[in-house]
């Protein structure tokens, strides 16, 4: 309906594209055609080792000559200690470690209930419940100890990463040319996956939580740029007029004009730095970083789900608690009082926070359990749901149902699509998603993802790469199987809406290594497997963006569609889920991102993809490699990314929502 | 608690005056992997350590990486150093430097093909490899069709499986598992309709505790099994035998730790665990559902006789 602006000129200009494209496809099929019938040399298939450049060779040497020659290594060291010492003092503080100031540790009843007052000033009754009993439950579990020695790595990591954030988006804001540099970086920074970062951080960092807090403040710090720099530049001018009018000098408008006006997105990348933060928890696991994350791993390693689980739980509430805490400070504005009003009052929070703190920390010195819940005290059930699931996995139904699904999905569909995919010569593959981004999204994104992929191909991993791109496509096909019908269900009614929010926020904060063992559990070690935890997590942005995109369709759209007498279903496909397709693909791209994510963990249940090398790469110091693989993965990633971004913005523009 | 400390602070006495140099008050950094019995070991040298008026940190570390952060002085001993699995790094670390062989644990390693006790119901001729490969559709799965499915540990260990149903003709189609953590998932999910299944395992392990079992017995591993074909029952391929029934488990340590804390390294020198005692700490973990650092203590508690010998030489 919206095509009516087309001129000539431009579609004469999309009819070239719609050949160019249709022509590399056919192309495509002939080349592919000719493989099968046997005609196609073999170079034409698949790239000859002889002609893969050694890139990992290269990128060593290059490594190397920066590490030592330049002196990086001397550098970052000398940045270690620094950070070392930060990290002494809050494990001091938390769990008594023996430093710098040997204080500690706190005990936990102050903890929890301070965290309570601050969660009363932020938010009411409800979030100080929230954020008290997170950390009642913790101690109650007889998790005390790991969960703080991951929490004075993250309250290091998470303010690091908010003031390097901050400055970089700052700078960003003040000189385009920077922007422009620092732009494609984040890009490859958001899709790079997490081993690719661990590695560095072990070499230049030390093994164990400085790494760790290095690793976390390298994936959290993104959005908080592009938040930054997004807030500064919508500062409107009348407050910049305002400013420039009373003489403040270029600090003074930084400090006093721009900054508090762009407090909304300033706090916003904050909950992002935080909830990333949280993410790292599992995954620095692997480098060192004591806490949940390591006992996590320990009680996989042992076969102990129930355990897991509960370490799991606390994940979760320490993340939706800190969630909904820094939402409340977004949403909550600056408090401003009477002129007169007495101290006590201005600051009768910080107060009551304060008297909570010593007060039970004095208290704790009488009743130990105050202090320090040990481990006969606690409520842990782990034995208890270790049982629960041993329990249904031997009902026989579930057993056929699993059996079924999984014979279905492995013999007839999934490895038949991965045979598929691998017969393909890399030329034609190549060209097919050429062809496949001139159609959808236009000429230079063509080039581009034509480029990506023929660098994926140069680097000699393309067979891995091809089956860690099978393992997402068939992961986020499934996903928008179900996901999109759930989103639909769920925003007809606000309540459930809110309810099917509130679970994808805990399947996305909850660590995914524990979906792993209930899927091989359930599925065996098969490409069913792999698929299905992908599945889980991919699913979360597709239900997400289903529900935003049609909660947000213009009620005057479907008022019209009422009033023409259309039915729900009519009303539906015709009018909402049309308008909802742009937000819906900026959900399925995130799916996409999602999923290579996840396919990277999923190595460890058992895959022949590029995460399963990765994986086998952090145990040694082959830094080239490691980028190399990493660098695949991105590329893929960045190209479905380039070409849905670019598809739903046009929509966008067409339908008049942007 | 209190009897274990008076017997170490004895102990200590009757050595304080033989130690000439004081060893250092800086940590000594113990490296802890995701195994239980490691873990517990790892708390248990602590322990005494600490008793012996020392300062130690524990610090998780990748099992393979730790070696060339002891090179590194990083870390400063390793407990567990296996054959089978470690051998390589450990060797690759050694040649490079900076890392010393503190001697062996009066324990052996083996790591094989193992099934868990129902298995052997529904194939008798257990443990012979040959009663397996007669069995072998009894491990059959969707994927495989009717060959049997024999679960690998992840590529990287390098088990060669694929070389060795090869080598023997065996029936049976092999499965590499992303993870320990993987190869516990298919066992659990076996147990709970007793079903047939032929996984990689080791000893000593959990798993012991967990699911009795036995290895599969394969032609007695020769010497040049890998590396000459004519060795084994086939003369034209290399794989064609067991791995070793009795592998070492050593102690490594950083180069420097003798200079800097000699009491402790006289100590790691004469520590030296067996298998039952291996196996009662993971128990203690796995079982138990001991912490780590509780087990230690009780560990230490019970076994009063095995470690004053190694505080007094």
């Amino acid at each position: 309906m919206a095509d009516l602006t087309t001129n000539s000129a431009s579609s004469v200009v999309l009819m070239t594209r719609i050949k160019a494209g249709y022509g590399l496809i056919v192309f495509a099929i002939g080349l592919t055609l000719l493989q099968y019938a046997g005609a196609l040399p073999t170079w034409l298939h698949r790239l000859p080792d002889a002609a893969v450049p050694p890139f990992a060779d290269w990128l060593n040497a290059i490594f190397n000559f920066v590490k030592d020659d330049l002196g990086l290594l001397t550098l970052t060291r000398f940045l270690t200690e620094g950070l070392e010492v930060l990290l002494d003092t809050t494990a001091n503080l938390l769990f008594g470690k023996r430093r710098w100031p040997n204080l500690g540790p706190i005990p936990w009843s102050a903890i929890a209930a301070t965290a309570a007052v601050v969660g009363y000033y932020l938010g009411g009754w409800r979030i100080a419940a929230l954020a008290g009993g997170t950390f009642v439950w913790t101690a109650l579990i007889g998790q005390w100890d790991i969960a703080m020695q991951t929490m004075s790595v993250l309250v290091v990591a998470a303010p690091l990463a908010f003031a390097i954030g901050l400055g970089l988006g700052i700078l960003a804001w003040k000189s385009p040319g920077f922007d422009a540099v620092l732009r494609p970086i984040l890009s490859v920074l958001q899709t790079l996956p997490f081993f690719t970062y661990l590695l560095p951080a072990v070499i230049f960092f030390k093994v164990g939580p400085t790494a760790g807090a290095v690793a976390t403040i390298v994936y959290a710090i993104p959005p908080m740029i592009l938040m930054t720099t997004l807030g500064l530049q919508k500062v409107s001018p009348e407050i910049v007029e305002a400013g420039k009018m009373s003489g403040c000098t270029r600090w003074q408008m930084l400090r006093h004009v721009y900054i508090p006006a762009a407090r909304t997105e300033i706090l916003v990348g904050v909950n992002q730095v935080i909830m990333l933060c949280l993410a790292m928890v599992v995954l620095t696991a692997f480098i060192g970083m004591p806490g949940l994350g390591a006992k996590l791993l320990a009680m996989m390693g042992s076969f102990k789900i129930g355990r897991s689980f509960e370490i799991g739980v606390t994940i979760v509430l320490l993340a939706v608690t800190l969630d909904r805490m820094s939402k409340a400070w977004v949403v909550k504005l600056p408090e401003h009082f009477e002129r007169g009003t007495s101290f006590w009052v201005r600051h009768r929070f910080l107060l009551l926070a304060l008297a909570a703190f010593v007060g039970f920390t004095l208290i704790a010195q009488v009743v130990p359990i105050l202090s320090e819940v040990g481990r006969k005290q606690s409520w842990s059930q782990g034995k208890e749901i270790d049982n629960l699931i041993k329990g249904f996995l031997a009902i026989e139904a579930v057993q056929a149902v699993t059996g079924s699904i999984r014979y279905v999905l492995n013999i007839w569909v999934l490895n038949p699509f991965r045979e598929f995919l691998l017969s393909i010569p890399m030329p034609a593959f190549v060209m097919l998603i050429a062809g496949a981004a001139v159609l959808i999204a236009g000429r230079r994104e063509a080039w581009l993802a034509a480029a990506f992929f023929g660098l994926v191909a140069l680097t000699g991993w393309w067979d891995r790469s091809i089956i860690t791109l099978y393992s997402v496509l068939s992961a986020v096909f499934i996903a928008i199987l179900l996901g999109v019908p759930i989103g639909v269900i769920a925003a007809r009614k606000e309540k459930r809406a809110k309810a099917v929010l509130l679970v994808c926020d805990t399947a996305q904060t909850f660590p995914s290594f524990i979906y792993l063992i209930p899927a091989i559990m359930l599925f065996g070690i098969t490409a069913t497997s792999v698929v299905m935890s992908i599945l889980i997590f991919s699913m979360v942005p597709l239900v997400r963006y289903t529900i935003e995109g049609l909660r947000n369709v213009p009620a005057e759209m479907t008022e019209a569609a009422e009033m023409s007498g259309a039915t729900r279903m009519q009303k539906l496909v015709n009018v909402q889920l049309p308008l909802a397709l742009p937000t819906m693909a900026v959900g399925f791209n995130q799916a996409i991102m999602f999923a290579f994510f996840m396919v990277i963990i999923a190595a460890f249940i058992g895959t022949q993809d590029l995460g399963q090398e990765l994986q086998r790469t952090l145990a040694g110091t082959d830094l080239g490699k490691n980028f190399v693989l990493g660098i695949c993965v991105t590329l893929m990633a960045l190209t479905f990314d380039m070409v849905i971004m670019k598809w739903a913005e046009e929509k966008k523009r067409r339908l008049g929502l942007g | 608690m209190k009897k274990y400390t008076m017997a170490l602070s004895a102990g200590l006495m009757a050595l304080s005056p033989l130690a000439a140099v004081a060893d250092s008050d800086d940590p000594i950094v113990i490296p802890i992997h995701n195994w239980s019995s490691q873990i517990v070991m790892s708390n248990v040298v602590g322990q005494i350590f600490e008793q012996m008026g020392l300062n130690v940190e524990y610090v998780t570390t990748d099992s393979q990486a730790v070696y060339e952060s002891v090179r590194l002085g990083d870390v400063t001993l390793e407990l567990e150093v296996w054959e089978g699995a470690f051998g390589a790094s450990f060797r690759a670390a050694l040649e490079k430097g900076g890392i010393v062989d503190v001697g062996d644990h009066n324990a052996v390693t083996r790591e094989d093909w193992w099934y868990p006790m129902w298995t052997k119901d529904a194939c008798p001729g257990l443990p012979s490899w040959e009663a397996l490969n007669d069995c072998a559709a009894l491990f059959a799965t969707a994927e495989t069709g009717d060959k049997g499915r024999y679960l690998d540990g992840p590529v990287d260990w390098l088990k060669h499986g694929k070389e060795r149903v090869e080598a023997l003709n065996m029936n049976f189609e092999v499965i590499n598992a992303g993870s320990a953590a993987a190869l516990w998932a298919e066992i659990g999910s076996a147990e709970a309709d007793k079903r047939p299944i032929v996984v990689f395992n080791w000893t000593p392990n959990f798993a012991e505790a967990v699911w009795p079992g036995e290895f599969v017995e394969f032609p007695v591993w020769v010497d040049g099994c890998d590396k000459d074909p004519a060795v084994g029952p086939n003369p034209n391929a290399l794989y064609d035998c067991g791995n070793p029934a009795n592998g070492y488990l050593k102690k490594a340590a950083w180069e420097g730790m003798e200079a800097k804390w000699p009491d402790a390294y006289a100590v790691l020198e004469r520590i030296s665990f067996t298998n039952p005692q291996i196996a009662a700490m993971a128990k203690l973990v796995d079982v138990d559902e001991l912490e780590p650092n509780e087990a230690a203590e009780v560990w230490l508690e019970e076994n009063q006789a095995v470690w004053s010998g190694w505080l007094n030489g």
